[in-house]
């Protein structure tokens, strides 16, 4: 695949100080919009994608083949209009889709990156973004939108740049990764690092990559993204291809060869390293804690009306951590919507056909549009 | 729009900060957004209500006013109006003081279980009333906490807390409450309305 020439690419030669103390500079961040921007430069939304997310928001995504991400929700007449609004998503720095990664050449050594590339943070990630809006002329956005690692994304946004988008939709997220959130992440990592073709990160030089590793990474991240009933009721205890159990270590159920599937056909469009980093930066997300624990206090002063919208059968980020944030917005008599949607898909509900949720995104956009 | 909620939005002053708890479909709330310049909140349990609020532009928060209160700061708005709600909390004395202490003001409705046709249900047939404004059977109705009037009235003492308008509702005419009408106002009224303060 040539991933560069359906790729576009902001240099951004501002330099930025990260979090961890090293700073950047021109380094590419890779985008892509969809719709178009108005006279006014009032109808932009930046969408936010989530760890194995990537800028291919909707419509076919050229790399992959497969449909974007957030086709459910984005694209013409659906709850982000792409007829009305002008829909811009970048690929997070330290992905694979073109931003500046781990996969990237170290100009200085000529040699892969790999995990000498600094670590990163969400804080970092929107601080990077935030350079479309100029580049684009847009003073204003008319809101910022994720779920998951995306709706930190949001939340890190308002947070930094208070006056630059009228709304937020923070989706299926925490404002502190909890403890067993890092459990999860620590488990794929593990899975990763463990894989003998991982090579200390090197594995690009030797042509080779640490697919089983990442696989079962994906795998084990897959379960946390569903529900249980959601898995009773797809899967239950149906057997694969066969009438009868094999007494072997074969996928003898349909959840093997599915979670199976899943890890294999994941490899072949992420980078190992890229999974490290971007687990990484979640793991560190703390709002609270850059507010000396006071998590209010990230938002004082903020004009922003957020939507916050959790999920019945989510698990990883639970309705209460959506809460915690809407509990910390009206402590500051912000502007806070709150919506928990009924869903028996778990934490991928925001992925995916949930008509409720797609409405509720879709009624609040609008109005809030019309009504500015 | 009903009557009370007429009643309601006449009491509010325009331009102020008010919490709608309970807020149903929304329809007092857009109300008051568009012709009083509220800047209006609303709290609702129902999740086909906060959808049908969400899609009337209104800033609305899923969640149940029993526990939910405690996350605003006092006096965080003008009014909080709890509409025909108070007597299906579990814990009315709580939620009444959680009234007070959010909103400056506080504007309560209830329908009055002293009204005359609730007492001949009872007095006459023997059984639970059922009419207009109680349409519930004993078995399912979601109120717990009945109260009349004269109740409330009572009940502001021991809560020691400050009414300072009561008005009746009588088929769609409003009139004040005053000690000396305390005795009709509690047989005919189907609502009293309340505005008290802490």
């Amino acid at each position: 695949m040539n991933i560069k020439e359906n790729i576009k690419t902001l240099i951004i030669e501002k330099p930025l100080k990260l979090d961890c103390g090293k700073t950047i500079k021109n380094f590419p961040l890779a985008y892509e919009t969809y719709g178009s921007l108005n006279n006014n430069k009032d109808n932009a939304i930046l969408v936010f994608h989530a760890l194995t997310g990537d800028q291919f928001v909707t419509g076919l995504n050229p790399i992959t083949n497969k449909d974007g991400w957030w086709s459910f929700a984005v694209g013409p007449n659906k709850s982000i209009d792409t007829n009305k609004y002008f829909v811009i998503c970048a690929n997070v720095i330290g992905g694979c889709m073109g931003s500046f990664g781990p996969s990237h050449e170290n100009p200085e050594t000529k040699k892969i990156y790999a995990t000498d590339f600094p670590i990163i943070t969400i804080n970092d990630m929107v601080n990077a973004q935030v350079n479309l809006l100029d580049h684009f002329g847009i003073k204003k956005l008319f809101s910022v939108a994720g779920g998951s690692m995306g709706g930190m994304q949001v939340l890190q946004f308002v947070s930094n740049f208070p006056d630059k988008t009228k709304t937020a939709v923070p989706i299926a997220c925490t404002y502190s990764h909890s403890a067993q959130n890092i459990a999860f992440n620590e488990l794929g990592r593990q899975a990763i690092t463990a894989d003998h073709n991982w090579l200390d990160g090197k594995y690009t030089s030797k042509n080779t990559i640490p697919e089983k590793g990442l696989a079962v990474a994906r795998m084990a991240a897959h379960i946390t993204y569903l529900s249980k009933k959601g898995l009773q009721e797809k899967f239950g205890r149906k057997l694969h291809e066969r009438d009868v159990l094999k007494f072997g270590f074969d996928a003898d159920f349909q959840i093997e060869s599915y979670l199976r599937y899943q890890g294999s056909v994941f490899v072949d469009r992420f980078d190992a390293n890229s999974y490290l980093y971007i687990t990484r930066a979640m793991d560190y997300f703390d709002l609270a804690k850059q507010f000396d624990g006071n998590l209010s206090n990230a938002f004082k002063n903020t004009k922003t009306k957020f939507f916050i919208i959790s999920f019945t059968s989510d698990w990883l980020y639970p309705t209460q951590e959506n809460k915690d944030i809407v509990i910390a917005l009206n402590a500051i008599g912000a502007d806070v919507g709150f919506v928990e949607i009924k869903s028996d898909k778990g934490h991928d509900s925001f992925l995916l056909d949930v008509p409720d949720f797609l409405k509720a995104l879709k009624n609040f956009l609008d109005k809030s549009y019309t009504e500015q | 729009m009903k009557s009370e909620y007429k009643i309601i939005a006449d009491i509010i002053e325009a331009n102020t900060r008010v919490l709608d708890v309970g807020c149903n479909d929304g329809t007092l709330m857009e109300f008051l957004k568009r012709n009083k310049n509220i800047d209006i909140r609303g709290i609702e349990i129902s999740k086909d209500q906060v959808q049908t609020c969400i899609s009337k532009g209104l800033t609305v928060i899923e969640g149940n006013a029993e526990f939910d209160l405690k996350q605003f700061p006092n006096d965080s708005f003008d009014y909080v109006i709890l509409s025909q709600t108070l007597q299906a909390f579990r814990n009315t004395e709580v939620v009444t003081k959680e009234l007070l202490r959010v909103g400056k003001k506080a504007i309560v409705t209830i329908p009055n279980f002293g009204h005359w046709k609730v007492r001949i249900n009872l007095l006459t047939k023997g059984i639970m009333p059922v009419t207009k404004t109680l349409p519930n059977n004993w078995y399912n109705t979601p109120n717990l906490h009945m109260c009349t009037i004269k109740d409330f009235v009572k009940f502001s003492k021991i809560m020691n807390f400050k009414i300072f308008k009561s008005l009746a509702l009588i088929n769609k005419n409003v009139s004040n409450i005053n000690n000396s009408n305390l005795f009709l106002k509690n047989l005919f009224a189907e609502l009293g309305i309340f505005l008290i303060e802490k």
